[in-house]
């Protein structure tokens, strides 16, 4: 038997190790849509320890990059300013060199102006967060952010652009999270097409693109239609910007509606996160909702204005009550001809007679 | 020099090298770290696979198939804690790719440059049929689809880092 085990050790000790991994999978696995939902506290755990193992050193990498460019930045200048102590000819070379370093924070300061811009147009309250790192892989599409739950983030909260969505918060950790991207596959946001209503669940797929799913064929979806989000999926806010079709092709019985993220999902340095959905948000939405339907639809429907349910409550009350119509022919069933039941005793015969006249005299009226 | 005072039973004790506590450490984390961080400043940097190229590098430097088992395992696990994926998939797969590697080293010179190019081009694209099968057997999940042409793809830029990375690597390994 030791015989046995000294010739196969290599081998059972893989099978071991296998057979370990397979149960830790299989365990897992059990729970639906997996790579989508937030981890299992245990699991969590897991994960914490890795992320903060590696997180750290991105942000150093990151501080170490931008700090590098600063100095760099600096030298230059400061080589520039005494240049131009010395020497007047150096003069237009400082400008030069100053204006690079000057464009570059301007761009710096517009993204971030567009940043704060968006941010008072269409959300109630968001918190912004660098982008630190990615998973390294082409399995799963997640980014990781220096922003967590000191920040007052949560999973599921939506990760958006001022150009898109990108993604909702997976795991959260203390001090970062991670970003399920729309691009994974198992990610998946409730979109509409703007012009044509049609709505669908947008998810991604293995390589990295996006596909509008369970639509049937409709000749009216053009490449070029931009999509919103629906709302339906309680992630995304009403009305942002999904993408733009792509290519419209046909699988089966549906359509093959690929888009194009108008968020570069590749090169994400800032992004926001939904921290909290106001109510103003969908009158502020990117789209057209609000506004009275245009185009070949809205010729053909009425134009009806979204109401909140305050708003129909209000109306409802204060609109008059349907009155019958006026009978021609007066009788005991006419409106009115019957006395109020305050009026009556209980047990007592009624007497018609008594309010027929006037009812008759009111029928003779008309 | 080391070589020299001790006497060899086999070419494979030979051929068997140790690496310091630290290296056998720091390389496999700053591979996973590399591979996480550089996709943010090159998007197209996401095709690499760091982790698989220094799991194949100890496995067949220390010509123990438990020990390119144990590395893959490890490598793998802390591969798929960055991801939103069962911990474990990596896992199983690079631990059968360093069984397999090391395996391989002990009757074969992994030193060559030749078997160098065609160890990391075979073992991406053993990895990348390995995922897909437990994938789409293991874990019944039929989402997931594999163009075999950017696996070829991914195989060849791998294979076009990871032979000069073997040779960076040479420098840390040690006789054992």
């Amino acid at each position: 038997m030791d015989g046995f085990f000294a010739r196969y050790r290599n081998a059972l000790v893989l099978i071991a190790v296998l057979v370990v991994f397979t149960i830790g999978l299989a365990v897992q696995v059990r729970r639906p849509d997996y790579g989508s939902r937030e981890d299992g506290k245990r699991v969590r755990v897991f994960r914490y320890w890795a992320v903060a193992l590696v997180s750290p050193f991105e942000r150093l990498f990151r501080a170490t990059g931008q700090g590098i460019r600063g100095t760099w930045h600096n030298y230059i200048d400061l080589r520039s300013v005494r240049r131009q102590n010395e020497q007047l000819k150096d003069e237009l070379n400082r400008m030069r060199l100053y204006q690079a370093a000057m464009a570059e924070d301007a761009r710096q300061g517009q993204r971030l102006q567009a940043l704060l811009e968006f941010k008072q147009q269409y959300i109630a309250k968001t918190v912004a967060a660098q982008v630190i790192g990615t998973s390294g892989s082409e399995q799963s599409r997640v980014l990781y952010i220096d922003k967590g739950i000191a920040d007052g983030l949560k999973p599921d909260m939506a990760v958006i652009t001022p150009d898109g969505i990108v993604g909702k918060l997976r795991d959260v950790f203390q001090h970062s999270a991670q970003v399920l991207l729309i691009s994974d596959t198992t990610s998946g946001a409730g979109v509409v097409l703007e012009t044509t209503r049609i709505r669908g669940v947008l998810r991604g797929t293995t390589d990295g693109r996006l596909r509008i799913l369970d639509v049937l064929p409709d000749s009216r979806i053009k490449p070029g239609e931009p999509v919103l989000t629906s709302g339906g999926d309680q992630v995304f806010p009403r009305g942002l910007k999904a993408g733009v079709v792509d290519s419209i092709g046909q699988d089966r019985n549906y359509a093959l509606v690929t888009v194009k993220p108008t968020a570069n999902l590749a090169r994400l340095e800032e992004v926001l996160v939904v921290v909290e959905k106001g109510a103003a948000a969908p009158e502020q939405v990117a789209s057209t909702e609000n506004e009275p339907e245009t185009g070949v639809r809205g010729e053909h429907l009425p134009q009806l204005k979204p109401q909140t349910p305050d708003e129909e409550a209000k109306d409802a009350k204060e609109a008059p009550l349907p009155r019958p119509t006026p009978a021609l022919r007066q009788d005991t069933y006419s409106p009115g001809a019957t006395p109020s039941a305050a009026t009556l005793t209980p047990g007592a015969r009624h007497d018609n007679a008594a309010a027929a006249p006037s009812t008759e005299a009111g029928g003779d009226q008309h | 020099m080391a070589a020299l005072g001790r006497m060899y039973s086999s070419r494979r004790e030979m051929d068997e090298h140790v690496f310091h506590p630290a290296v056998s450490l720091l390389v496999p984390l700053a591979a996973v770290f590399a591979g996480a961080y550089l996709p943010k400043l090159a998007p197209w940097l996401l095709i690499l696979d760091l982790p698989l190229i220094v799991v194949i590098f100890f496995a067949v430097e220390r010509r123990s198939p438990i020990s390119g088992v144990m590395t893959g395992a490890l490598v793998g696990v802390l591969q798929d804690l960055l991801l939103n994926q069962p911990i474990g998939i990596n896992g199983m797969v690079k631990a059968v790719v360093g069984y397999v590697a090391a395996s391989i080293s002990l009757r074969v010179d992994v030193d060559a440059l030749a078997t160098r190019v065609v160890m990391n081009f075979g073992f991406c694209l053993l990895q990348s049929l390995m995922l897909l099968g437990i994938y789409q057997w293991l874990l019944q999940n039929a989402n997931v689809h594999t163009s075999w042409l950017h696996e070829l793809l991914r195989a060849g830029v791998n294979t076009a880092v990871g032979v000069p990375l073997f040779f960076l690597l040479d420098y840390t390994k040690q006789r054992a």
